[in-house]
C-alpha cells in the first residue's frame, strides 16, 4: 500500500480548513455581543432572542418550511414515477423528449428556470405567491429525485417484482410490497435532497414568488445586501445546526440498521462461514451503493 | 380485468403524469421565453407586445406574429455591455475552475491515500457542506473579505500588510466564492477515479527507477483525467450562469451574465431583452453540456 505522506496530510488538513473555517467563523460571530460583526465584544446569545422577535424573519421561515415540505413530497412522487418510466419502459412515443426534459433542469441556469416559470405564470394569469413558488420548486427538484431513484433502480432485480406478480399480486401491490421497500433508501434520499434544495433556493423563488410569500433565503438575501448583521449570523447558525443534525442522525440510523442486520445475520444463527462471508459482502455492496447515490445526488446538484 | 390491460393502464399513468407535468412547467415556459425574446418591450402589464389572446383566432395570431423581430438579438449583439458580460462570465468561470482544480486535486489525492478506516469520514466531511445553504456559505465570506474584515485584521496584526487589501467587490472575491462553493464538486469525481486506481502501478514505476514526482506525472495524472474533466465541467457549467456569488461578493463593475439578466428583468423591467439574454446563455452552455454528456457516455461504455 502507498504511504500517506506528509504532503498528503497537509493538503487534506488545509483543504478541510478552507471548507470549514468560514462556517465556523460565522457561527462564532453569531454569539458576539457587539453589533459589529468583525470585532469581538464578548459572548452573548442576545441575537438569537432578537431573531425570534423578528416577525418578518419568522414568517419567512414558516413559509419556507411549508413550501419545502409540500414541494419535496410532491416532487418525490413525480420524480419516482419519472424514474420508473425511464427505467421500465424503454420504448414509448416521445421518450427522447421525456428524458431530455428530466435531465435538462439539472443543468439549466437557475435564472433561466426562474424567468421561464414566471413568464408562464404571467401568461396564464396565475397570481404569484405561495403556490407558484411551490409549483416551481416541485418542477426543478423532481428531476433531482428522479436521478437519485434511477441510480438505485438500475441495480434493482426486476425479477423479484415479476415473481410477486406470478404469485398473484396485482401490479400495484407488487410495487408497494416488493419494489418500494427495496428502493426506499433512495426515495428517502431523494426527498431529503428535494427538501434541502427547496429550503436553499433563492433565485427561482425570487422569480416565482409574489407579495405575501417571501421565503427565508429571499429575506436573508435582502438583509445581506444592506450589510452583515449578527442577527443573520444567528439565523444561519440555526439553519446549519438544523441540517447538520438531520444529516448526521440519518447516517447514524442507517449505519445502525446495517450493523444490526449484519449481526442478526452472522451471529448465533448457525450460519456457515461462506454464508457469513456472503452476507458481509452483500452488506459492503450496499454500503458502496449508498455512497454511490450520495455521490450521484451531489453530482446532480453540481450539474445545475 | 386481465393483468395485461391493467399493466398497460399503469404504464400510461406512470409515464403520463410526470410527462405532462414537465411539458406544462418546463417545456412550455421555455417556449414562452423564446417567443417573448422576439417581442417588443411596452409600458404595460404584461410589459411586452404582441400579446396573444384566445379571442384573436388564427388570423389574428398571424397578424400579431408579423410583429416579431430580431431587434432584441441585434441590440444584444451591438451593445458591448452584453458582449462583455458573456465574455466575462466565461472567463471568470474558466479561471475559477482552474483555481478549484489546483486546490481540489491535492485534497482529493490526499483523501485517496488516507488510511481505509479514515476515508468514509473524509468523504462525509466533503459532502456535508452541500447540505448547508449555498447562500449562507457565500454570506460567510463577506465578513472575512471586507476591508475591515477578519482576513485584513489578521494580515495587519501579523504585520504583513499596512493597509487593508481591497478584495470585496473585485473579481478576486468572485473567484474565492466560486472556488469555495464548488470545491466539493471538483473533489468528488477526482477522488472517485484516484481511489479506484491500482497502487501497484506506482510501485512498479518506482521499482523501475521512476522518482515519485515523475511517477505522478507519468501514471497518476493521466489515469485521473476522466475525474478531472468531470470535476471541471461540474464547476464550469453552473459557474457561468451564477447569480448569487457575483451579486454578493463582486463589485458593481463586474457584470456576469446571470446578474445582467436579473437586472434587466427586475430593475429595467425589460422582459423581451432578458428573454433574449436567456436564450443566448443557453446556446452558449449547450456546447459544453452536450460535449460532456457525450464524453460521460463514452466513459461508461469503456468501463463496461
Amino acid at each position: 500500500m502507498l504511504k500517506w505522506t506528509r504532503f498528503n496530510i497537509a493538503s487534506v488538513v488545509l483543504g478541510f480548513a478552507f471548507l470549514y473555517l468560514p462556517i465556523v467563523i460565522l457561527i462564532i460571530f453569531s454569539f458576539n455581543e457587539s453589533r459589529l460583526v468583525t470585532v469581538w465584544g464578548g459572548f452573548s446569545t442576545k441575537w438569537y432572542g432578537e431573531l425570534f422577535r423578528n416577525q418578518g424573519l419568522m414568517d419567512a421561515f414558516w413559509v419556507t418550511i411549508r413550501v419545502a415540505l409540500l414541494s419535496a413530497t410532491v416532487a418525490t412522487v413525480l420524480g419516482t414515477l419519472a424514474a420508473l418510466a425511464l427505467n421500465r419502459y424503454t420504448r414509448f412515443r416521445g421518450r427522447i423528449l421525456f428524458s431530455g426534459m428530466v435531465y435538462a433542469p439539472l443543468v439549466m441556469p437557475e435564472v433561466i428556470t426562474g424567468l421561464s416559470l414566471l413568464l408562464l405564470f404571467v401568461a396564464i394569469g396565475f397570481d404569484r405567491g405561495f403556490w407558484t413558488v411551490t409549483l416551481a420548486h416541485i418542477t426543478f427538484t423532481m428531476c433531482f429525485v428522479s436521478v437519485v431513484v434511477q441510480s438505485r433502480l438500475v441495480t434493482f432485480d426486476q425479477s423479484l417484482e415479476e415473481a410477486a406478480m406470478d404469485l398473484g399480486a396485482p401490479p400495484v401491490k407488487a410495487f408497494f410490497a416488493v419494489t418500494l421497500p427495496i428502493i426506499a433508501p433512495a426515495v428517502i434520499a431523494g426527498w431529503m435532497l428535494a427538501f434541502t434544495l427547496s429550503l436553499d433556493d433563492l433565485v427561482i423563488a425570487s422569480f416565482a414568488s409574489g407579495p405575501g410569500a417571501t421565503t427565508l433565503p429571499m429575506k436573508i438575501y435582502s438583509q445581506v445586501r444592506l450589510g452583515v448583521t449578527p442577527e443573520i449570523n444567528a439565523a444561519c447558525t440555526i439553519l446549519i445546526a438544523f441540517v447538520a443534525v438531520g444529516v448526521i442522525a440519518a447516517s447514524i440510523v442507517q449505519k445502525r440498521n446495517e450493523v444490526q442486520r449484519v449481526r442478526d445475520g452472522c451471529s448465533g444463527s448457525g450460519m456457515s462461514r461462506p454464508q457469513r462471508a456472503a452476507e458481509r459482502a452483500n452488506w459492503q455492496q450496499r454500503a458502496a451503493e449508498r455512497a454511490n447515490w450520495q455521490q450521484r445526488a451531489v453530482e446532480s446538484v453540481a450539474a445545475r | 380485468m386481465s393483468r395485461n390491460l391493467l399493466g398497460a393502464m399503469l404504464k400510461r399513468i406512470v409515464i403520463l403524469v410526470p410527462y405532462t407535468w414537465l411539458l406544462v412547467f418546463f417545456l412550455i415556459p421555455f417556449l414562452i421565453v423564446f417567443k417573448i425574446s422576439f417581442s417588443t418591450a411596452e409600458i404595460a402589464m404584461p410589459p411586452y407586445s404582441p400579446v396573444f389572446e384566445w379571442a384573436d383566432g388564427l388570423a389574428g395570431w398571424w397578424e400579431k406574429a408579423k410583429e416579431f423581430s430580431f431587434d432584441n438579438y441585434l441590440w444584444i449583439a451591438d451593445d458591448p455591455l452584453y458582449r462583455n458580460a458573456y465574455l466575462t462570465s466565461v472567463w471568470i468561470a474558466g479561471t475559477a475552475t482552474l483555481f478549484t482544480l489546483l486546490i481540489g486535486y491535492p485534497l482529493a489525492y490526499g483523501m485517496a491515500r488516507a488510511p481505509h478506516s479514515l476515508r468514509p469520514i473524509l468523504l462525509m466531511l466533503v459532502i456535508l457542506p452541500f447540505w448547508t445553504s449555498f447562500l449562507i456559505r457565500v454570506y460567510a465570506w463577506i465578513g472575512i473579505l471586507k476591508p475591515e474584515g477578519l482576513l485584513n485584521q489578521v494580515l495587519m496584526a501579523l504585520g504583513l500588510i499596512n493597509e487593508p487589501l481591497i478584495i470585496m467587490g473585485t473579481n478576486s472575491a468572485i473567484y474565492v466564492g466560486i472556488v469555495y462553493s464548488y470545491l466539493p464538486f471538483m473533489v468528488l469525481p477526482i477522488y472517485a477515479t484516484l481511489e479506484k486506481m491500482d497502487g501497484s502501478l506506482i510501485e512498479a514505476a518506482q521499482d523501475l527507477g521512476c522518482t515519485p514526482i515523475s511517477a505522478f506525472w507519468k501514471i497518476t495524472l493521466p489515469l485521473s483525467i476522466p475525474g478531472i474533466i468531470a470535476g471541471c465541467m461540474l464547476v464550469f457549467i453552473p459557474a457561468v450562469g451564477e447569480f448569487v456569488i457575483p451579486d454578493l461578493l463582486g463589485g458593481s463593475q463586474t457584470l456576469m451574465i446571470g446578474r445582467t439578466l436579473w437586472m434587466e428583468f427586475f430593475a429595467n423591467r425589460d422582459w423581451p431583452v432578458s428573454s433574449a439574454v436567456a436564450v443566448i446563455l443557453l446556446l452558449i452552455l449547450v456546447v459544453p453540456i452536450a460535449w460532456f454528456q457525450n464524453y460521460q457516455a463514452r466513459q461508461t461504455e469503456k468501463g463496461r
